[in-house]
């Protein structure tokens, strides 16, 4: 059973998903779900067990051996990602029940779920996939759940949003096909393994050249690095609560996983990646993704926008140490995949809080909310002192991390310009902890009560996580840099 | 669509053999083009062409939603459920050699098992499209 | 060398139908404001990708992968699979775009980009 358990977790969330069109019925959906996602951690924390302690897993699917057949290939970065991937399903499907049933018509409680299941598939099928054009099914599963999943969403603008997310998502995804058709022309081959062995030989062509740019283009869409990050600000705002929560900590970040795959590992043998300003080009937009986005956050009045507009300000920093191309580097950007997911998680579970009661996330509506609803804010502050970097939280740890990085390569500017984003942070979350901390709870407001435990318990699990995982960094930290030295090491 | 005689009698004579070609089609596949999707979207097209001609109301009774939910559904955990087959007899995911006594019969079964349920997903899932488009004008 | 000689022709005829196709849907995407327009657009891109695996699969003086007697040499089937995926792919998107087109002029009235824009914009401003 044990060496079944890398398609196992991708399929049973899969197989779940109809059975939840066929059952129908609200709870035993969400029950299901619960039980399904629960699962998949167990999963997939044993497989990650087992890589760590016994190195790369291979599984063949239909017994026909690589390149001839599709393989899932499970190495630490992969099972880096599955972990952090499945906890966010699990504990967001947990959080969901009460969120679901204030946000969505009951007629579509099942629709929602399924598609949960599905867009969870994707993702985690993406990850622990190594055949790149079966990369590109789940890309797609992931995508249209994910459309779906926002559409949902209760104000009409949610529309638009996906309709947006769709046309850039597809157009991306498009970009990624063209690109890995280029390199099976040149090369023969899909399984991530044999093109990186074989690439080396025919990178100097025109042909590879121009994959590699519909490839970073395409990703870059996903990824929502600026400026291709125009779908990412709506689609997070009016998209439901448990969705922002669940597609803020994961899609972005396993498009980031492809992406490090792509650079490092199929195009490892070669030194196309830095030879060809590609890493230039990456690091000054994820800079200034860093600096815009942060400061169009401070002038938001809806909250949920705001925290958009910070995801893009932290993406830029994880590709920001991406395209340091070196061990630190990319082993900085790579905890911050881990620790941002955390983050961002527990800020829009407890944003999920907070309109569950007020039905609200608009800034003026917040006055004093801090001493109504003293638990669910005090998870938004830690999630929020985490996003600035205070020491004992993983923001801390991350930003030290690449400022370090940043400094080994001699970009003393760079360095300087990590804690001066980080100090435009400091002014949109003391701007949202002085309204509800500070001001008085207005005459006019609606009496409030806590939120839920059922939301409640998961929230401030993911915000004690990000505290947890700052302290005690040997998980995050320490198999990011054996992921980046092994990625680093030449592609295999 | 009363007085239009010639669509509704031309439908009726037509709509068995497109769902007779869409079965063959569908088991074809593994000899010639076809295969699971092609003929799902021609069996749906059937259905299609009956609600056009004979209306929503008719077709609804043909095809109720729980019928078609289910058909949704049937059709993954088909597939799905074939794979998962082939793990309990002791093979990887999806292999279709270990599924019956020997390998060239075990691939047979295997690939037209897997057609039927994408063709009863695909089905399920062009007529659910159709309705609930065509369903719009009720509002 | 004549001109046509120059730009690849008549070999390489496919990869500038797939270029055209390629240019023109993406130009259909970002320039036209209508929402079906735009898909329509994808539609006509997501083919060239199609046309690009197709040609790039054929061999020379091969026919059609399917087996047959006395046939020796056959295309690449691999990109035909390929592509009967993507199209599925497509066809799903297309699908969910146009579901999402549906629901958009119930709620807003219009498919015009530019009237979409205008409403939200007001509804932003009321807020």
């Amino acid at each position: 059973m044990n060496s079944h358990l890398p398609i196992l977790q991708v399929i049973i969330p899969l197989m779940a998903a109809p059975v939840c069109i066929i059952l129908r019925r609200a709870e035993w959906v969400w029950g299901l779900t619960v039980l399904v996602t629960w699962a998949v951690f167990g999963m997939t924390t044993t497989v990650v067990i087992d890589v760590l302690n016994n190195g790369t897993i291979d599984y063949f699917i239909g017994d026909w051996p690589a390149p001839w057949g599709i393989a899932f290939r499970i190495d630490e970065l992969s099972a880096y990602v599955l972990l952090i991937v499945s906890l966010i399903g699990a504990v967001v499907a947990s959080y969901a029940r009460a969120s679901v049933i204030k946000e969505i018509p009951e007629d579509r409680h099942y629709l929602f779920y399924t598609n949960y299941l599905l867009c969870l598939t994707g993702l985690l099928g993406m990850t622990a996939t190594g055949d790149a054009f079966n990369l590109f099914v789940f890309l797609e599963i992931s995508s249209l759940s994910g459309y779906t999943l926002i559409a949902l969403g209760s104000d009409k603008r949610a529309l638009t949003a996906s309709y947006r997310y769709l046309v850039l998502g597809t157009i991306g995804a498009t970009f990624y096909v063209i690109g890995l058709g280029l390199m099976y022309m040149m090369t023969g081959t899909l399984n991530m393994a044999d093109l990186a062995e074989r690439l080396p030989d025919v990178v100097a062509t025109r042909t590879i050249l121009v994959s590699l740019a519909f490839l970073t283009v395409g990703l870059s869409l996903k990824v929502a690095l600026f400026p291709l990050h125009l779908w990412l600000p709506n689609a997070y705002t009016y998209a439901p609560s448990v969705v922002t929560a669940f597609m803020a900590a994961t899609a972005t970040k396993v498009a980031v996983y492809v992406m490090i795959r792509i650079f490092y590992f199929v195009f490892g043998g070669t030194d196309v990646f830095a030879e060809q300003g590609v890493a230039e080009v990456i690091m000054g937009l994820a800079i200034a993704g860093m600096f815009i986005a942060s400061i169009v956050a401070v002038f938001q009045s809806n909250l949920k926008k705001m925290l958009a507009y910070s995801s893009v300000a932290q993406i830029g920093y994880i590709m920001l140490g991406i395209s340091l191309v070196s061990v630190s580097g990319l082993s900085a950007g790579l905890v911050h995949l881990f620790n941002h997911a955390l983050i961002k998680c527990a800020l829009f579970l407890a944003l999920g809080c907070v309109f569950l009661r007020l039905g609200s996330v608009e800034i003026k509506d917040m006055a004093g909310i801090g001493k109504r609803m003293p638990l669910t804010m005090g998870a938004f502050v830690i999630g929020g002192l985490s996003l600035i970097g205070i020491p004992l939280t993983v923001g801390f740890v991350s930003k030290w991390q690449l400022m370090n990085a940043a400094f080994e390569a001699n970009l003393w500017p760079v360095a300087l310009l990590i804690p001066l984003s980080s100090l435009i942070a400091v002014v949109y979350i003391w701007r949202v902890i002085e309204v509800a901390y500070l001001q008085p709870i207005p005459a006019s407001a609606p009496s409030v009560k806590e939120a839920p435990l059922s939301m409640l318990i998961p929230t401030w699990g993911v915000a004690l996580a990000a505290v947890y995982f700052g302290i005690d960094t040997d998980l995050t930290l320490g198999v990011a840099i054996d992921a980046a030295q092994s990625l680093m090491g030449g592609g295999q | 669509m009363r007085r239009k005689s010639i669509p509704r009698t031309v439908s009726k004579i037509l709509a068995p053999f497109i769902l007779l070609f869409a079965l063959y089609v569908q088991f074809h596949g593994d000899y010639g083009p076809g295969g699971g999707f092609q003929a799902g979207v021609i069996f749906a097209s059937a259905f299609i062409l009956y609600a056009l001609i004979y209306g929503m109301d008719n077709a609804r009774k043909v095809l109720p939603p729980s019928a078609r939910r289910i058909l949704l559904g049937l059709g993954v955990l088909i597939y799905a459920g074939t794979g998962v087959v082939g793990m309990l007899m002791g093979g990887n995911f999806l292999n279709y050699s270990v599924l019956l006594h020997d390998p060239l019969h075990g691939q047979h079964l295997g690939i037209n098992v897997i057609e039927l349920g994408v063709g009863t997903t695909v089905f399920a899932a062009m007529v659910t499209i159709y309705f609930v488009f065509a369903g719009q004008d009720r509002q | 060398m004549s001109f046509l000689e120059n730009l690849g022709m008549p070999g390489l005829f496919n990869y500038w139908v797939v270029i055209f196709l390629m240019m023109a849907g993406f130009y259909v995407v970002i320039s036209r404001g209508n929402l079906v327009k735009k898909i329509v657009g994808l539609n006509i891109f997501q083919i060239s990708v199609f046309l690009l695996y197709i040609s790039m699969g054929k061999v020379d003086g091969g026919t059609a992968p399917i087996l047959a007697e006395g046939i020796t040499s056959y295309s690449n089937p691999l990109p035909h699979v390929l592509i009967l995926t993507a199209i599925v792919v497509g066809v799903a998107t297309t699908a969910l775009g146009l579901a999402l087109v549906v629901r958009i002029n119930e709620a807003y009235g219009t498919i015009e980009d530019t009237e979409i824009n205008d409403i939200e914009k007001k509804v932003e401003d009321a807020e």
